[in-house]
């Protein structure tokens, strides 16, 4: 199945034409603004015209997904991330699951976001959504929220390893893309710093270096 | 007499200071601290570190986790404002379409410029450093040595702060007893790094870094740099007192609220706001130097960003610290009939012979630094680094390239940003374990070489391309010479070679220097472009950073350097910058400016 085929991917099709109409609005908006407007065209007032937060952004303030563009995944394309974000980092006794920490609102954040590396993962991270959607009722009939953890991971396993063979060379790309954002998302987390072991960020009176058992690990001790 | 607008200018000032970085906050600092009376042009906005720096701001509360993006080049929580490699409404142009003879511009828009994220690393130049022509016959030897800079490399570490050791090593320059703050112990990738390289018979030491490590001494620093002076030594120890020491926690690049590393705008502008002397007007943004009709500099004229009008202050002495590109340019567009190919500029020197630092890296992965134990390496960058060690070898002719380089590397188990747990392959609970073991188990090593001037990397007006105010911009052109590339080269097997002796597998070098080499500029260590030298048909600048053709003309930033040391240029150039405003303010008091 090639996941760029419209047809195979109704999810990713509908959202994109949507997300594409509410562009197109912004841009006529914008060029409204400027005394341009299009002969024809009804404009909505209400209509965001998409930016980034410029060069002089409050860099105290502390954000979060949502804040500064809209988000652009449906509902239905949420659910689907939330769950893939959690075959990548299910929870353990270590740390919560990826979901619980709002990992699926960064990945829309960063996919919806107004620049141009981040709009060039939007179709890969749909396309991956929608892959893992259509796997799910192709391999199970049923979807992705109704499996088993050993279904989804079924499923994980064709595309997270690399490509098992050809017909899985793009949807390992984007799933690796989707990776990368979970992946940076949740350890950025203090949930997910803490997970890793980095415990810096605190204010000491002085640079002690490292612990003995630390030089001891490598053999400096 | 703090931060000005436009309608709050004096009618005359002793000196305009153009710029607020390293060169115009020496400057300022020195000038007004012996009463002399300052005007401060800032192209940028006033800025406020102490309440505008994200202190402990985590990537998960910025936006995109602090990734980097057009607006942010260096990543969201990074100092600078309204800059990077491109500003919006002043472009700048390159001769060459090919990426590898382009020259690539960082400027920031901001009080204090580049100081607010720069790396702190505080090299001085060494004693070969001045006089490389006369030790290998390329490039230029500078009009002074290091013993003339020596005692303002000494005096600048003592007002910025500047922690390392003194090693005693070869055109690596010690400090005199006292004047260096303690060097942080070393982290365990660093330990593990300088044990391997001594095997190949590579030194690792303590990096200098413009971080205080402990509190200034501001009991008696304040005496030694302003003897005689009691209001300038009260002035400096209040500064030095509301000046923390560093608490090892949030990197130097975001700037720092609570003094503890050097930026312009923390160390050298509240003393210099403090005398009394000193007005900054910012959003100013310079066009050219204005002059009387025997060719006196009489003053600056800028663009009030704010009204959009053109305006001119007045001085008795013009100083240009604009970053040395920049500086470059404004001396350019100072066309008249008397100068009509720009002010300073009767050698045809002025935009020649720029430089950048070479730069290229290589990482890899240490197992042994796998599972290592908890415990906290962060804060103030890195604490170690390896100085060029090969002079013997070089000067003997051994390794095909004339200059050398110095290895700045890091390890540690840093705060995560994007990127963390993407290298490591599947999914699920093994993959989260995989993740933890390899946490802090990457090393990097980045070489800074020093490139030699060529005819070939230059700066001129581009003939066409204006700036959103009508200032004709800056066309580049850019060539590395087989010495930098080689050197690229060179580091890159050096890297290879450390990461293996510790066990470690390398990334994939590049096939050859040409490709390893960053493009020019990467590195931010602008310099050359109004050159000094002993001679004005030879030099733009004497060796007091002063124009051959205009004495109250000073150019106080890295364009006077005469070449570029693979030392970072930010503490030679506020030396050179301090030199210069005790020799202006010398002739000042002789009535000759």
């Amino acid at each position: 199945m090639d996941p760029l085929d419209m047809e195979s991917t109704p999810l990713t099709a509908s959202i994109d034409r949507r997300r594409a109409m509410q562009w197109m609005f912004a841009a006529v908006a914008a060029s409204t603004a400027l005394g341009q407007a299009p002969a024809g065209a009804t404009i909505s007032q209400h209509t965001p015209v998409p930016k980034g937060y410029g060069t002089d952004p409050d860099l105290t303030k502390l954000y979060k997904p949502g804040d500064l563009w809209p988000l652009s995944l449906s509902e239905t394309q949420r659910t689907s991330a939330a769950l893939i974000c959690d075959i990548i980092f299910p929870a353990d006794e270590v740390s919560p699951s990826a979901s619980s920490l709002h990992i699926h609102d960064f990945i829309d954040e960063w996919i919806s976001a107004p620049y141009a590396p981040q709009m060039a993962d939007r179709q890969p991270v749909l396309d991956c959504i929608a892959w893992f959607e259509s796997e799910a009722e192709s391999r199970f009939k049923a979807p992705l929220s109704k499996l088993t953890d050993d279904q989804r991971n079924a499923i994980c396993d064709d595309v997270a390893f690399g490509a098992k063979s050809k017909a899985f060379q793009i949807p390992a790309r984007n799933f690796g893309r989707f990776k990368f954002l979970a992946a940076g998302g949740f350890y950025t987390t203090p949930e997910g710093m803490k997970d890793i072991g980095y415990v810096g960020n605190t204010p000491t009176i002085n640079f002690d270096g490292p612990t003995p058992e630390a030089l001891k690990h490598v053999g400096l001790a | 007499m703090p931060i000005i607008s436009v309608s709050q200018l004096a009618p005359s000032y002793d000196v305009i200071v153009v710029g607020s970085g390293a060169g115009g906050g020496q400057s300022a600092y020195t000038l007004t601290m012996n009463g002399a009376k300052v005007l401060m042009l800032e192209a940028g906005r006033n800025y406020d570190p102490v309440t505008e720096t994200p202190m402990f701001q985590t990537n998960a509360t910025a936006p995109l986790r602090g990734t980097s993006t057009s607006d942010k080049p260096f990543g969201f929580h990074d100092s600078t404002i309204d800059g990077g490699w491109n500003v919006p409404g002043e472009p700048y142009t390159n001769a060459s379409d090919d990426p590898k003879e382009q020259f690539t511009w960082w400027r920031p828009r901001m009080l204090g410029g580049r100081t607010n994220h720069w790396g702190r690393i505080s090299l001085r130049n060494g004693p070969y450093d001045f006089k490389p022509y006369s030790r290998d016959g390329l490039g230029f030897d500078w009009p002074i040595s290091y013993e003339d800079v020596a005692p303002y490399y000494d005096k600048v570490e003592m007002l910025v702060g500047v922690y390392g050791s003194n090693e005693g090593l070869e055109n690596t320059p010690d400090s005199p007893e006292g004047i260096l703050l303690p060097p942080p112990k070393a982290r365990v990738g660093e330990l593990l790094a300088k044990k391997h390289a001594a095997g190949m018979g590579i030194p690792v030491i303590p990096i200098h870094r413009a971080v205080l490590s402990v509190r200034q001494d501001a009991e008696n620093i304040p005496a030694k740099l302003h003897p005689g002076n009691t209001k300038a030594q009260a002035i400096l120890a209040a500064s030095m007192r509301a000046r923390a020491a560093c608490f090892w926690a949030t990197p130097c690049g975001r700037g720092c609220s609570i003094k503890a590393n050097y930026q312009s705008t923390t160390v050298h502008l509240p003393p210099a706001l403090a005398t009394g002397n000193l007005d900054i007007l910012p959003n100013a943004m310079a066009r050219e130097v204005v002059f009387d009709a025997n060719g006196k500099a009489t003053g600056v004229s800028f663009i009030d960003k704010v009204s959009g009008k053109e305006v001119t202050a007045k001085g008795r002495v013009v100083i240009l610290a604009a970053s040395s590109a920049e500086s470059a340019r404004i001396l350019l567009n100072s066309i008249s009939t008397r100068f009509p190919k720009g002010v300073a500029n009767s050698s045809g020197l002025v935009g020649k012979y720029i430089m950048d630092t070479v730069g290229a890296g290589l990482g890899g992965h240490i197992p042994l630094l796998e599972n290592l134990p908890v415990h906290n390496e962060e804060g103030a960058g890195g604490h170690v680094y390896i100085p060029w060690w090969l002079y013997k070898d070089q000067l003997a002719g051994k390794l095909g390239f004339a200059r050398g380089y110095h290895i700045e590397f890091g390890s540690g188990r840093n705060m995560p940003g994007m990127g963390a747990g993407a290298g490591t392959p599947g999914y699920g609970k093994k993959y989260k374990d995989e993740v933890r073991r390899n946490f802090g188990a990457g090393m990097g090593f980045s070489g800074r070489g020093e490139m030699i001037p060529n005819e070939e990397s230059f700066c001129e007006l581009d003939p066409e391309v204006k700036d959103k105010w009508g200032i004709p911009v800056l066309r580049f052109h850019w060539k590395w010479s087989e010495h930098e590339t080689r050197q690229a080269a060179h580091m890159q097997k050096t890297f290879a070679e450390i990461i293996e002796a510790m066990g470690g597998k390398p990334g994939k070098p590049k096939p050859n220097g040409a490709d390893a080499i960053h493009q020019g500029g990467n590195i931010i260590h602008e310099v050359g472009g109004t050159i000094m030298g002993a001679q004005s048909n030879k030099s733009v600048c004497n060796q007091w950073n002063q124009t051959w053709d205009c004495p109250n003309l000073f150019v106080n930033d890295g364009g006077a350097f005469a070449s570029n040391a693979d030392k970072n240029p930010t503490l030679t150039i506020m030396a050179l910058a301090w030199r210069a405003s005790d020799f202006i303010l010398e002739e000042m008091r002789k009535g000759n400016l």
